[in-house]
């Protein structure tokens, strides 16, 4: 829908030793990483190691102290806010709430950031193209409700409607299944699969969820307090000794 | 600790200046969210109506009973009619009406945006290229700057008719003779200092309102202080702004 900024590039996502403090308390270090143009990357860790201000920083909601995030061969750190913005309708984020906005509709959720970022699109096209990405994500009932009436399960499907509507090249999804049920949470990895093979997006998705994990991951990462403690596939992974990896494969 | 003290309120000064340069900056940049200003200007101009309508006709009432017995005494009960509304115009209409809108406005300003804040809307517009600052800064500090100056046109009018009243219980006089002793003595220049403060007035509750709850980092708790802040900075605002307005006008007229 928009054009890239950037000109070549190997990867979506590349970051060259990033370290992030709060404070005194160092967040992320010396975190690099790449992702591909058709890759699912899950990053695995703890609560409270540093995974969602990885991905925040990725999107420039976060600064970084020092190393380098290159977002389809852009610089972001050399950005200024105009033309991050332009480079973010390339990027998709689904927040851990759904973070709709709750004064509108799912509906008007949709249709706010196609408004302002496609404007070369009639009404008619818009709401045939919302009405595509909810059927998509099976919400098309939910079209005309509040968020206040969805439940935790729906307000996830809305928020990556919401993101799949501006067809994004990269989606970051930020704990997608905390706080579902197992039966909602597999609808939800499932979800994110098929979002992958029909939208042609590349992803990284943070979890601390194995199970859900090993569905969707095409690669995974472990990370714990603020750096990255191994790389791999599931079975690579599973195979390494280490108290903290294996704590996740049981 | 007064280090301490001193050093952090400049920094959140330097803060301050930082967010009001960037809403300027995003005031003149394309595109321009029409239909969210004039929802704004609805939700902060029209819905105060009720409030203000009370609190100004009480005002002139009130302000009228207990100043005509102390000039009844001095044999100037006459004057009543244009001293109260000489006072309503210059101070007492605008700072009284600046400090409700500080009340209703900037605590519904600070509570919406800090809570936008804290459940990741405001993040959720960044990532999908909408500007947040636009949307939702711009188009609430220009509202509040714009439907102030008319609330407190409305509030003038509707203490002079408390006043009116209020003289009324002592006294007989048609409502058009009073309303022209009334303004018998306000001229050109009582009003324009006085109109001027009030866009004044308008665009700090706007921006310290939205600053307070754009900015929030706390949680749950960081709402509750947007809020608070939002109005105790605003209304502390007025009275600077107010002082030094009056120190400009007495130089200048």
């Amino acid at each position: 829908m928009t054009e890239v900024p950037g000109t070549y590039y190997k990867y979506v996502i590349e970051m060259c030793g990033v370290n992030k403090f709060f404070g005194e308390h160092k967040v992320l270090k010396d975190i690099s990483l790449e992702l591909s143009s058709d890759e699912n990357l899950v990053i695995l860790g703890r609560s409270g190691t540093g995974k969602t201000v990885l991905i925040k920083c990725i999107a420039g909601l976060e600064t970084y102290d020092s190393g380098e995030i290159y977002v389809m061969g852009n610089n972001i750190g050399e950005m200024d806010d105009f033309a991050l913005n332009d480079l973010r309708k390339n990027i998709g984020f689904l927040f851990q709430g759904g973070a709709l906005y709750d004064s509108m509709t799912v509906e008007e959720n949709l249709l706010f950031p196609l408004q302002r970022n496609a404007r070369n699109l009639q009404e008619g096209e818009m709401s045939d193209l919302v009405d595509e990405v909810l059927v998509s994500v099976e919400l098309i009932d939910a079209k005309y409700k509040m968020p206040q009436e969805l439940s935790g399960g729906m307000k996830k499907r809305a928020g990556l409607a919401r993101t799949l509507v501006l067809k994004p090249k990269v989606i970051l999804y930020d704990e997608p299944t905390t706080g579902l049920d197992p039966f909602t949470a597999q609808g939800i990895s499932e979800l994110i699969v098929s979002v992958k093979e029909r939208y042609k997006t590349a992803s990284i998705v943070v979890t601390h969820d194995m199970k859900f994990a090993r569905t969707t991951a095409d690669r995974m990462i472990i990370m714990d307090q603020g750096q990255i403690l191994a790389e791999g596939k599931y079975k690579e992974l599973k195979m390494i000794e280490n108290e903290i990896i294996k704590g996740f494969f049981n | 600790m007064f280090k301490e003290r001193l050093n952090k309120f400049l920094i959140e000064l330097a803060n301050v200046s930082v967010f009001t340069a960037s809403t300027v900056r995003h005031i003149f940049k394309r595109p321009f969210e029409y239909r969210e200003f004039i929802r704004q200007l609805f939700e902060v101009g029209y819905k105060s109506f009720g409030l203000i309508s009370i609190t100004a006709f009480i005002m002139g009432l009130v302000l009228t009973m207990q100043t005509r017995p102390v000039m009844a005494e001095f044999g100037a009960e006459s004057w009543v009619p244009t001293m109260v509304f000489l006072s309503v115009i210059i101070e007492i209409g605008p700072v009284l009406t600046a400090l409700l809108f500080a009340g209703k406005v900037g605590s519904r300003i600070g509570a919406e945006l800090s809570s936008m804040r804290v459940t990741e809307q405001i993040d959720a517009m960044e990532v999908s290229g909408v500007y947040p600052m636009k949307y939702l800064v711009v188009t609430r500090v220009l509202a509040t700057t714009l439907m102030l100056p008319f609330l407190v046109f409305y509030a003038d009018f509707l203490a002079l008719l408390g006043s009116y009243v209020g003289y009324t219980l002592h006294n007989t006089i048609g409502l058009w003779l009073f309303i022209r002793e009334s303004f018998d003595e306000v001229f050109f220049k009582d009003l324009i200092p006085a109109t001027i403060k009030t866009f004044i007035f308008g665009f700090f509750i706007g921006i310290l309102s939205c600053y307070k709850g754009y900015t929030t980092n706390k949680g749950a708790e960081g709402v509750g202080l947007a809020t608070n802040s939002a109005v105790i900075l605003s209304s502390l605002s007025i009275f600077i702004i107010d002082l030094i307005a009056v120190q400009i006008t007495e130089i200048i007229l």
